[in-house]
């Protein structure tokens, strides 16, 4: 075994030490230990680091390459982000519960065998749970409940496919696969319910909108990336992952454009990010598995930081609805800055992060000659921006005013939104340091100037339609029915009619049970009780005279058989 | 008391002017670029633009019909008794 520290149990065990301290200690922790585990991921040799065996299986719980390493570092980067972020969280359990979160989130990245990855899997759904609860009301509490459900659910789905798989391969590592058997298509649909693919979707924006205003900061990193990771490394090439990707990119954008809740419109573009690296995972080529490994990282930090600008003006007015907001850029500039620079990035601007992330991915489809597909990833960029881009920055800063003048968030805020937008820029103009981390090797030129020219047009011609046709996006009090309405409507009212079925039987049935002992009871009553027929006392010569006759009638029948 | 700068009508009027000179100049951009389109339908004279407004209309109007279905009120799950 290799001495190497394991970065995403360094996060762990500062889980468990930020229960025990207070004050600047503490605050002290939250920022160091997820540097200790940058640094650690950062460092990590190629190769297993620590292999055991189990049952006859090789586990190799720590091993790197780079693929593993990228995520790795991204990883720990969010928890330092998010820990400066919700430095002032006052809510005890959310940071030790988040860096749990990010520790497994890491333990994913760096698993070698399919058990490792399971127990990691199982942490992070614990560890977002918790997160979850921090936020301490009651729709937090049922929307985490329907959340660890489904997460469960996914749990098992994965440990039933890694035991199959273990039968069927006699191997638990965690190489590529093909969806080919019931175990893989197992251990696949595992990975998709935590990617947010269809048909669950709905467990992302039912759930992580309820969290408190740091806690989506963290929620929004990792479950769905550590799902990218695992189908980048389970089902690299898998076609199929090229439709569902397809379908997640524009429920994302529907969805969130009917959406009122500002925190749920970044939500549904979580969906929609993920079904971009969806398609790149599915076309499958180098250049597109190093465009999804790229964009899961651009990704993490400019969609924290649309969450930290959202979360401060939850911070600052306690308010998540359009229709309540407006305006604010007149007294929290900061913020509104910061969220469009986000806002910016993931719609692909050049000279932001997502512009040389998502480019990769569209470009390998391009130069796959898949016309259909490309289109509808074009179509599809022009959407982000439309409602992503300018949808959450327009009617939270701008829009119209809505009277708010709250102050500016304190300094920890601020420093997180800051360095997060000086990374989606500094990424989106110096991308060398981040292609020296993807996993292939990148013969490719983001700033070719024919693809920013014609970035530019889809992007401003899309902000045109959106100004345009503004009086047809105006926010209502709305919600928009979605999968999980058959789980809480149907599902309950299904439950309910079943429940009333159970009860009109067993009441029916209680009374004709209470009939039937009470006519035995009656009937016991008339023979035994005191001077019934069986329990009166007879003389002692009936007796014998009746032992008589039951005598002369055995004698008789004696003769007669 | 809405006296921003940002929020005058001559600002918003003056925006709207910036806002198409950039759209024309990103079209005309076009004609310099270099031709080095992967699909046929890349050589139309402004595609992107044309594709990337038609797209957001049909998404927005897409997803105003698909609203008219499923839009219910904020509070359609409270009154169900689940929150």
């Amino acid at each position: 075994m290799n001495s190497a520290a394991h970065p995403g149990l360094v996060l762990i065990g500062g889980a468990v030490l930020l229960c025990l301290l207070r004050g600047r200690a503490r605050d002290a922790a939250v920022l160091l230990v997820p540097l200790a585990a940058l640094w650690l991921a950062w460092e990590v040799p190629d190769g297993a680091l620590w292999t055991t065996h189990l049952w006859g299986y090789e586990i190799a719980p720590f091993q790197s390459d780079r693929l593993a390493r990228l995520f790795g570092i991204i990883f720990a980067l969010m928890a330092f982000g998010g820990g400066l972020f919700g430095l002032r969280q006052p809510r005890r359990l959310e940071m030790p519960a988040a860096f749990l979160y990010a520790g497994a989130a890491i333990g994913v990245a760096f698993a070698g065998d399919l058990l490792t990855v399971f127990v990691f899997w199982e942490l992070m759904a614990i560890g977002s749970t918790l997160v979850l609860w921090s936020a301490a009301t009651a729709p937090a509490y049922r929307a985490s409940m329907r959340y660890l459900m489904i997460h469960l659910m996914g749990g098992t789905l994965l440990l039933i496919g890694v035991a199959g798989h273990a039968l069927e391969a006699q191997s638990l590592r965690f190489a590529a696969m093909r969806p080919d058997s019931v175990s893989h298509w197992l251990i696949l649909s595992a990975f998709l319910v935590n990617a947010g693919a269809p048909p669950l979707s709905a467990w992302l924006p039912d759930a992580y909108p309820e969290s408190s205003w740091s806690g989506m900061v963290f929620l929004s990193a990792f479950t769905t990336k550590a799902a990218v990771y695992a189908l980048l490394r389970g089902f690299p090439g898998t076609e199929l992952l090229v439709y569902v990707g397809l379908f997640m990119v524009f429920y994302g954008i529907i969805y969130a454009l009917l959406e009122n809740d500002m925190r749920r419109i970044l939500a549904y573009s979580i969906v929609n990010q993920v079904g971009f690296m969806l398609v790149g995972v599915g076309v499958g080529t180098e250049m597109a598995l190093n465009g999804a490994a790229a964009h899961a990282f651009t990704h993490i930090l400019y969609k924290a930081l649309l969450l930290m600008s959202a979360g401060a003006v939850l911070y600052a007015t306690g308010r998540r609805k359009c229709t309540d907001l407006g305006g604010l850029f007149r007294t929290m500039p900061l913020t509104a800055a910061c969220g469009i620079v986000g806002a910016l990035a993931i719609s692909s601007f050049p000279l932001t992060s997502g512009f040389v992330s998502k480019s990769m991915v569209s470009d390998a489809t391009a130069t796959g000659h898949m016309l259909a597909v490309w289109l509808l990833l074009t179509a599809a960029s022009a959407g982000v921006f439309l409602h992503a881009g300018i949808k959450f920055p327009w009617f939270v800063f701008f829009q119209r005013d809505s009277g708010l003048r709250p102050p500016e968030v304190p300094l920890e805020m601020r420093l997180a939104m800051l360095l997060f937008a000086v990374l989606c820029i500094g990424i989106g103009i110096w991308y060398e340091p981040l292609f020296s981390l993807l996993p292939f090797p990148v013969p490719y030129e983001p700033y070719a100037a024919a693809h920013v020219v014609s970035q530019l047009q889809l992007l401003l011609f899309s902000g045109l339609a959106f100004f345009v046709m503004l009086p047809l996006l105006r926010r209502t009090l709305t919600i928009t029915l979605d999968v999980d309405w058959v789980y809480r409507v149907a599902g309950r009212a299904v439950v309910r009619a079943c429940t009333r079925l159970l009860s009109a039987v067993s009441h029916r049935l209680a009374a004709r049970r209470a009939s039937a002992i009470g006519w035995l009871a009656a009937a016991a009553r008339r023979y035994h009780a005191p001077g019934g027929v069986l329990a009166r006392t007879w003389p002692s010569g009936s007796s014998a005279l009746w032992m008589m006759i039951m005598l002369l009638a055995l004698l008789l029948s004696g003769y007669l058989v | 008391m809405d006296d921003h700068w940002l929020t005058r009508p001559a600002t918003i009027k003056r925006l709207w002017i910036g806002f198409v000179a950039v759209l024309g100049t990103s079209v005309l951009a076009g004609l310099w670029m270099p031709n080095e389109a992967h699909f046929e339908v890349e050589r139309v004279f402004g595609f992107h633009a044309l594709y990337g407004l038609l797209a957001c209309a049909a998404m927005i109007v897409g997803a105003k019909a698909l609203g008219v279905l499923l839009k219910r009120p904020d509070t359609y799950y409270e009154e169900r008794g689940d929150e």
